[in-house]
């Protein structure tokens, strides 16, 4: 099979290494050979961060180059409008709604874009938007934004079956947490398929 | 059982199979996780040293001691380590020496892009270059073998991409040699006759190396198509594998230096034509030519900044993927310091007064992003001070009343205290403040000598840095909660007035430490605020302004109550 490509994009503290990590998790369980490039130091300050996760039969480069992205799972919109330019055309993004300020738009030397998820939609790449940040809230922790993005994620692998996700949330999430993020887990799950039915 | 595992987590593993039992590091992006994970086995004692120097002298000392050792840092660290490493070329191991350097092509978290590949060449030393996971826990091990076979300390060079992207590996068991019984030998003290055998020693060294480096597994060549050769090392490979898979053949170097002679000429000589791909300097390519065979390299391919697929494909002429695009300008998202960041009360007031700020390296290093823009420059560990005073001879009076130096806890244990001895004995009036967060916070929370615990976070010996300031020489010696931004105006003032070299200690522990205990989220209080922006002017991420209203972000805002301090208004 061809190499496919995932981004997991956000802004530093978001958890998007845990999100990594769990994709790498179930990937390699299902007998891929999977690659994970992360970025870690300065960039985690709040700034914009980008992990690559890549599988397939053999993978050899760790990182995703522009036009190559088959999913970009974004925890913040303006972050999923960065690395837009990776997507392939006709490519899938699944974004967080939420809308965290950089610091150019809180001094007001920059201007945050309007309508940038129908922007996204109009120039070719296929969108599904969802305020996973309430879900995480419902679940009880906004901390659990990635794990709420993950259980959306995991409807595009329908190879993958339910008991290895949960046997990766039990591997990588602290047992005190676990209840929290497998609710969140489902509550991301089913945001996505509510949405196709209607 | 087959794992997926971050490429310095596999240098660690590496390490712990091949039985090494001390390591000796400072931390350092991207080479941290190399000794954090190599801690987390019992069996391996592992430290933070004060620099990069101390920690390969250490790790020299136990190899001396007769145990496999190890230290890992990033490029820049090795400049600080090189002055021990040359000689300890020449001094040679008892048991087996690594020495793990990580660069940073790209700079993702660096202030250079230097090529450590220079250092292996002018220290005569023999360096592996992994180019995933499972060879860094391959080649770990087989850096410990070269050591000892050829008692030399082995470099085992890693970059930000191998050394932050996980693939698949297999661990093995640890299999712990027998302790090397330590005598004493009248020709290891690096003296006129013993020094000049031992540089002849080293240079047979090269030319055995050399000799193995040409059937050894550690260099291979994969054929594909014969139109096309790629001799490339490192990522390099799997660039080059990503674009050009069958339809090229592959000289893949694992051993970096020495680089054998004949390998490289009969691989040129399969294929139609031959290039070099190595990001940076141009390497392996001026080997190649040295040898007078024919390749292209930097003609065709950048020597800064990191490469990917896409950078291979243009530069090769080939077609790029297409790409989706909006034409809405994106705003940059760079780092912050952290909303109640310590640091922050004391950039806030010396970018207010408009002093000379000559910084350093650490988190703080952020002071010099807007709207702070308080730090003029920085070059490297410890150049705060040194710099500074430097500055201020050539300054006099002028500067002196209006620069400081400003370094972090952990930088100041690393390399500020011998620059703060030379104001003190060579008497300019300059003024450091020491930023101290408790902690070494850009590399991810590391203890260091001034915390008072160790790599471990168990109880340890601390640095007293007042009393240490004062033993060095300085009468003045302030200590300062930054959060307090009267008493810090008030202090900077003061010592800057003074007619003697100050230190300023600026002193809360960084926010982001474990237990460190947190205030609850401020509140406008939306009748008083009149929108005037005044809390803005203090780079807050928690602090935005919407409808004429100042907002807090109750999910970043700690209340640590800077901005409370900048309202004249009472809002905050």
């Amino acid at each position: 099979m061809e190499t496919k490509n995932i981004m997991i994009v956000g802004v530093g503290g978001q958890g998007t290494l845990l999100a990594s990590k769990l994709l790498g998790h179930v990937l390699l369980h299902q007998g891929y050979d999977v690659k994970v490039s992360e970025v870690h130091g300065m960039s985690q300050r709040g700034g914009s961060v980008v992990t690559y996760v890549r599988y397939g039969e053999k993978v050899y480069s760790p990182v995703i180059d522009m036009g190559e992205a088959d999913i970009i799972l974004s925890f913040e919109k303006l972050e999923a409008a960065r690395w837009l330019e990776y997507l392939k055309p006709g490519g899938l993004i699944i974004t967080n709604t939420q809308e965290m300020e950089p610091m150019p738009v809180i001094t007001g030397a920059a201007i945050y874009p309007d309508s940038l998820i129908e922007k996204m939609q109009a120039a070719g790449a296929n969108v599904y938007a969802a305020d996973f940040l309430a879900l995480a809230e419902e679940a009880g922790s906004s901390k659990a934004v990635n794990i709420a993005l993950m259980g959306c994620l995991s409807n595009y692998f329908p190879e993958i079956s339910a008991e290895t996700w949960q046997e990766a949330l039990t591997a990588n999430v602290p047992g005190k947490f676990l209840e929290l993020n497998r609710k969140a887990f489902a509550l991301g799950q089913s945001a996505k398929r509510k949405c196709d039915k209607c | 059982m087959k794992e997926l595992m971050l490429g310095n987590k596999a240098v660690a593993r590496g390490l712990y199979e091949a039985g090494c039992s001390v390591i000796s590091s400072y931390p350092g992006t991207p080479s941290t996780e190399i000794t954090e994970e190599a801690a987390k086995y019992d069996e391996i004692y592992c430290e933070w040293a004060p620099n990069e120097k101390v920690a390969l002298e250490s790790a020299h000392g136990a190899s001396l001691g007769g145990v496999r050792s190890a230290c890992a840092m990033k490029h820049v660290g090795l400049n600080v380590a090189a002055d021990p490493l040359f000689t300890i070329a020449y001094q040679g191991v008892n048991a087996g020496l690594v020495i793990c350097v990580a660069d940073d092509p790209g700079m993702h978290s660096s202030q250079n892009e230097q090529d450590s590949r220079h250092y292996a060449e002018a220290a005569k030393v023999p360096m592996l270059e992994p180019s995933d996971s499972a060879e860094a826990l391959l080649f770990a091990k087989r850096a410990y073998e070269i050591s000892e076979a050829y008692c030399t300390p082995v470099l085992l060079k890693m970059c930000t991409r191998v050394a932050h992207s996980q693939s698949v590996v297999e661990p093995g068991e640890r299999v712990v040699p027998e302790q090397v019984p330590y005598r004493k030998d009248p020709t290891k003290v690096m003296m006129t006759v013993n020094s000049r055998n031992a540089h002849l020693r080293v240079e047979q060294r090269t030319k055995d190396l050399i000799a193995w480096a040409e059937t050894c597994d550690l260099n291979r060549v994969e054929m594909g198509s014969t139109e096309l050769g790629i001799i490339c090392d490192s990522t390099s490979y799997q660039y080059a594998r990503e674009v050009f898979g069958d339809n090229a053949s592959y000289l893949k170097l694992g051993m970096i230096y020495p680089m054998p002679e004949q390998l490289i000429v009969d691989f040129a000589a399969r294929v139609d034509r031959c290039i070099v791909l190595e990001e940076l300097d141009p390497f392996i390519e001026n080997h190649c030519k040295k040898l007078g065979v024919a390749v292209a390299g930097k003609e065709l391919f950048p020597v800064c900044g990191e490469f990917s697929q896409n950078l291979v494909r243009s530069c090769m002429s080939l077609p790029v993927p297409e790409r989706v695009h909006i034409d809405d300008a994106i705003p940059a998202r760079p780092p912050v310091m952290c909303a109640g960041c310590p640091h922050r009360g004391i950039f806030y007031t010396l970018s207010k007064r408009k002093y000379m700020v000559y910084g350093d390296i650490g988190c703080y290093t952020l002071g010099a992003v807007a709207p702070l823009n308080a730090m003029d420059l920085n070059v490297c560990m410890g150049a705060s001070c040194s710099g500074l005073h430097g500055f201020n001879k050539a300054m006099g009076a002028e500067g002196e009343r209006k620069s400081v130096g400003v370094i972090g806890d952990s930088t100041f244990a690393h390399s500020g205290v011998t620059g703060i001895m030379n104001i003190a004995y060579n008497m300019s009036n300059s003024t450091i403040i020491i930023l101290d967060n408790s902690i070494t916070g850009m590399t991810g929370h590391q203890q260091n000598p001034t915390t008072g615990k160790n790599l471990r976070g168990e109880p340890a010996g601390k640095v007293d840095l007042e009393a240490l300031c004062r033993a060095l020489g300085f009468q003045r010696v302030r200590v300062v909660d930054p959060y307090q931004l009267d008493t810090v105006d008030k202090v900077i003032q003061d010592e800057l007035a003074a007619e003697e070299p100050s230190i300023i200690i600026s002193r809360r522990p960084c926010v982001m430490i474990k237990g460190v205990k947190h205030n609850p989220p401020l509140e406008v209080q939306t009748d008083k605020c009149v929108g005037c922006k005044a809390c803005m002017r203090i780079g807050c991420p928690a602090i935005s302004v919407k409808d004429g209203k100042a907002r807090i972000d109750n999910t970043l805002c700690i209340g640590c109550k800077v901005c409370s301090q900048m309202c004249r208004f009472g809002a905050l």
